[in-house]
């Protein structure tokens, strides 16, 4: 009907109004085109390299694969350190049907408590859902076996295996090797100042302490990467390449386990420390520091409780006495003041005075007393270091003058950092003026002089210093730094570390150090040697000093009555010493702490370590050298 | 013409069977790309290839059944189906069924199908129809009728909400008018009111989500995670593909799951990534040759409301074209347009190839009108 109505129509003048349009049309779609295409050119041409960055940017992730700690051996090849697997119990949720049942049946069969499954639910919410969580940390060999019987039950649960740092040794060796811990927020920070974050990546714990801290650089390596396709959601679809990490280098110690273990012994519960080095090299062979702790509660994250219990005992376990004890080195200084007098010529091989008992200066009224309340009547240099005569060093230091002292002790390594590959020592004090101008804002007065005779008076040195001052003494000047690490071992091949030789100290009269280490050998083979009763029957010829250090200033006139003190103010034992004789092997220092005298408590120890070293792990050797320094004699 | 002199035989076969040949070719290439596409986009999948070749055949039976319909038929049930067509729209409005956060769907029990889809073809008929009763160029006063014969369905899928869908019936109605020769004094006037419309859309009838996409699509990369992340990694996929594309199934942004609505509205980023700007440039030139084939059908059509309606079908499958390689490679806002014939997807392609349909029965009764 509506049709009806059409007028007549112009169909040329319609078509050709359509034509037109159609061709607007058709222009307008072919600007609407090239304005797409010139969009994609910009996409696809102009910002290609942008785009495709971007494009492997999503799809390629760099993985970091940490590379193995290096493993520490003692001298002999005894393992001290390890790398031990630790095993994890791990779940994927994803692949497990029925979590919760799941979880249920694993608590009751490896006897897992609530706190943990928690933890794990914790956890499983901050991950995705395709990547393993951890329901258990370290597993005992019980649960392994336990879990391995019954794995196929637990479709999406599986032991993961991963390397963590074992010291089987433990506690014997925690002051050296020390131990390596998590990486904590200053570990990163000091990394990334130091721009090893990188080599870090992947790395779980750093050295924390001792040798592990020390020679962190050798033991780590360098961090291997793994480059992998990932999918938008994370998960690996393949590896694209791989770059192995290059695992750090094994470390052989100069330290002797077997030595250490022994000197572990007989330290028993005394505080204190011993020193054991190779007389020639300057190599540790054994440092220890009693008491000590297990270090493998730090490997896995100590709790908090044993931690304050370190931190707060009063025996101070955590203190590395060997190295950072600094104790008034008594009459073990005295050889090298004999010498420094002998070479000073502030005496001669033939000065003899007379020792009353009471050193007294013109015009002072004090009395500086000698050890024994009569004295030793004449004495010598040789004899004065052999009875330990004060009165004797009195009268040395006295003339000495304290810049003297200073000076010639210094040249000895006291007052410095001995260069022992350990980050935890102190440097002691060897008193000066100007270090009491400093320190008290007070002149150097005569009277302390005196008392720096008898290594007292501010003196503070720790065994370290004293054991690597012995050394150079023996060695007549050649001074070496003490050194824990041996060599490395790098791809199977052994480097053996130099010796770390320091500047030797100025000869002046070779005889004079002859007759310095011959009254050394007089303190034990003399009749009246202060530890001739602890060296008894040896079957070796050795050198030593006794010490006893004073730790409260006895009142003027009155007498030491260990019974009577409490046991911290009791007198240090210390002693240093070195065997054979003849051909110095090794070289001893031991520190007591209010164990008493030092003849009585500390040189008996320094015997029993001689004797185990000479006459049990060096029997072949040594005893042949015995009997040939025998037979000349009769 | 010269052309059946050529080739009488194979010609008459075809036009027996109301096939246009010349279209079926680009047709057929479109779908060939869009299966070799989907299959990558797919992960490899055969059961979805499958799929989209089952609803392939369906749709194509859906166009030779339409092509062997007489124009004149369409002509005359434009009104019926149109208001059908609105009828529904307010059905849906109404008592229709929820999707994907939109209210698209009208249930009959027994089948589920979107009426928006139906009115794709009902308004470029029915403006069609009404338009062409007329002297062209068109008066106003038809004009406004026209105008208003698309703003009711528009904004009745605008509702939905479906602005993707509303986008496309709004430009079918508007090319009939401008086919029809609208003045270009109106096609001004009109352009002027759409601007100021804008903000009313804006305030008063986009819902949180679009305004959201407009947003998004204003500056993606302030949200690279969220909404923002689609775009973006559209662009990379696009970009990354460079002159010569990674290869086929070597797309990574595809094939490592970086890209979103791989296989359905974001298809065209997979085959940038896997051919390049080289594939592009394939791929533009079937759908502009489709088009010129669509609208050369149209110059030649006996009457008025076959060129009107097959110059709307054709354009408006353009514009299917130009707002999905638009929105997939961040020029234009994310609405739900699939790249037309290669898109993973059912509804959208029966409606297409039903519109093919009717451009196959304008192009090929047009003689065996004349020739009566």
């Amino acid at each position: 009907m509506a049709l009806k109505r059409i007028p007549i129509k112009d169909h040329s003048a319609e078509a050709n109004l359509f034509m037109r349009r159609t061709f607007i049309a058709m222009l307008l779609v072919v600007v609407m085109m090239l304005m797409l295409i010139s969009n994609l050119y910009f996409l696809q041409v102009e910002r290609f390299d942008d785009y495709q960055t971007r494009s492997n940017g999503n799809r390629i992730k760099v993985l970091p694969v940490a590379p193995n700690r290096g493993l520490i051996y003692d001298r002999n090849g005894e393992l001290l350190a390890e790398n031990r697997p630790v095993f994890s119990l791990d779940l994927v949720p994803e692949e497990i049907e029925d979590l919760e049942t799941t979880l249920i049946e694993l608590a009751n069969l490896l006897n897992i408590e609530q706190d943990a499954i928690d933890d794990f639910k914790k956890d499983m919410k901050r991950q995705r859902r395709f990547k393993p969580v951890s329901l258990l940390n370290r597993l005992t060999s019980r649960q392994v076996a336990l879990f391995s019987a019954n794995q196929h039950k637990y479709p999406g649960v599986s032991i993961e295996a991963r390397l963590a740092r074992h010291y089987p040794y433990g506690s014997a060796l925690t002051h050296v090797l020390g131990y390596v811990a998590k990486i904590n927020k200053e570990d990163s920070q000091k990394l990334s100042l130091q721009g090893k974050e990188d080599n870090y990546k992947a790395t779980h714990d750093i050295g924390k302490l001792g040798v592990e801290k020390f020679h962190e650089e050798a033991l780590h390596g360098e961090v291997g990467y793994q480059e992998v396709e990932v999918n938008s959601k994370g998960r690996v679809i393949r590896t694209l390449n791989f770059q192995p990490p290059k695992p750090g280098m094994d470390l052989v110690l100069n330290l002797d386990v077997k030595l250490q273990l022994e000197i572990q012994k007989l330290l028993d519960k005394t505080r204190g420390s011993v020193v054991v080095l190779d007389a020639k090299t300057g190599g540790v062979l054994s440092l220890y520091s009693n008491p000590s702790y297990d270090p493998n509660y730090f490997v896995h994250g100590i709790s908090s409780k044993q931690y304050s219990y370190l931190l707060q005992s009063k025996d101070r376990p955590l203190i590395n006495r060997a190295t950072q004890g600094q104790y008034p080195p008594a009459s073990t200084i005295k050889p090298h003041l004999a010498l420094a007098g002998l070479e000073e010529g502030v005496i001669t091989p033939e000065t003899r005075m007379f020792d009353n008992g009471r050193y007294q200066l013109k015009n002072v009224s004090h009395v500086w007393r000698d050890w024994v309340p009569w004295g030793h009547g004449w004495v010598d240099a040789k004899k004065s270091v052999e009875v330990s005569c004060d009165f004797f060093f009195y009268d040395l230091a006295y003339h000495l003058g304290i810049d003297r002292i200073n000076e010639s002790m210094t040249l000895f390594g006291f007052g410095d950092y001995t260069g022992i590959d350990l980050y935890e020592e102190s440097d002691g004090n060897l008193p000066s003026r100007g270090w009491k101008k400093a320190r008290y804002n007070e002149p150097w007065y005569i009277g302390d002089t005196i008392s720096v005779g008898i290594g007292q008076s501010y003196w503070t040195a720790t065994p370290l210093q004293l054991a690597k001052s012995l050394n150079a003494l023996i060695n007549k000047g050649q001074r070496t730094a003490p050194q824990i690490l041996r060599a490395t071992i790098e791809n199977g091949v052994t480097a053996l570390r130099p010796i770390h030789e320091l500047p030797p100290i100025p000869v002046q009269n070779m005889e004079n150090w002859d007759l310095v280490l011959s009254s050394m050998h007089g303190v034990i083979h003399s009749p009246h040697g202060t530890a001739r009763t602890a060296f008894a029957d040896a079957a070796y010829e050795s050198a030593g000093k006794t010490g006893t250090a004073q730790l409260v200033s006895i009142a003027q006139d009155a007498t030491y009555d260990a019974e009577k003190l409490k046991e911290k103010h009791r007198d240090n034992a210390m002693y240093i010493g070195y065997a054979p004789f003849d051909d110095p092997q090794i070289t001893v220092a031991i520190a007591l702490e209010n164990a008493g005298g030092g003849g009585s408590q500390a040189a008996p120890i320094a015997r029993k370590i001689i004797d185990y070293y000479l006459l049990e792990q060096h029997k072949d050797v040594e005893i042949a050298d015995a009997k040939n320094n025998n037979e000349p004699q009769p | 013409m010269l052309r059946t002199k050529i080739e009488p035989n194979k010609q008459s076969i075809l036009r027996k069977l109301h096939i246009d040949g010349l279209l079926l070719i680009g047709l057929l290439a479109l779908m060939t790309v869009g299966l070799i596409t989907i299959y990558s986009a797919g992960g490899q999948d055969m059961d979805l290839i499958q799929r989209q070749v089952i609803r392939l055949g369906v749709a194509m039976l859906v166009m030779f059944i339409l092509a062997q319909v007489p124009v004149l038929a369409y002509q005359r049930i434009a009104i019926y189906f149109y208001i059908a067509g609105v009828l529904m729209l307010v059905g849906v409005l109404l008592f229709g069924v929820t999707g994907k956060g939109a209210q698209r769907w009208l249930d009959l029990g027994f089948v589920r199908f979107q009426p928006s889809e139906i009115m794709k073809l009902a308004v470029p008929m029915m403006i069609a129809w009404y338009i062409s009763q007329y002297n062209l160029p068109p008066r106003i006063r038809h004009i406004v009728v026209g105008f208003i014969l698309v703003v009711v369905p528009t904004l009745l899928i605008a509702k939905q909400p479906d602005l993707g869908t509303s986008l496309l019936i709004a430009s079918s109605g508007l090319f009939v008018l401008f086919l029809a020769g609208m003045s270009w004094n109106l096609i001004l006037i009109v352009g002027g009111l759409g601007a100021a419309f804008a903000p009313v859309m804006w305030f008063f009838l986009m819902k949180e989500y679009q305004k959201q996409r407009v947003l998004t699509f204003l500056n993606p990369e302030s949200e690279p995670l969220g909404a923002g992340y689609h775009i973006i990694q559209s662009k990379i996929a696009i970009g990354s593909g460079g002159l010569h594309g990674k290869g086929w199934l070597q797309g990574t942004q595809s094939q490592l799951e970086f890209l979103p609505e791989r296989h359905t509205d974001f298809i065209f980023a997979v085959f940038s990534e896997e051919f390049g700007l080289m594939g592009i440039l394939g791929l533009l030139a079937i759908y502009c040759y489709i088009i010129v084939v669509g609208l050369l059908i149209s110059m030649r059509a006996q009457d008025a409301f076959a060129k009107l309606l097959a110059g709307s079908i054709t354009l408006t499958f353009f514009v299917y074209v130009f707002v999905n390689i638009g929105m997939v490679s961040g020029i234009l806002p994310v609405v739900g347009v699939p790249l037309p014939l290669v898109s993973y997807g059912g509804t959208s392609m029966v409606t297409l190839l039903a519109g093919f349909g009717m451009l196959m029965a304008i192009s090929t009764q047009k003689r065996l009108l004349s020739r009566q």
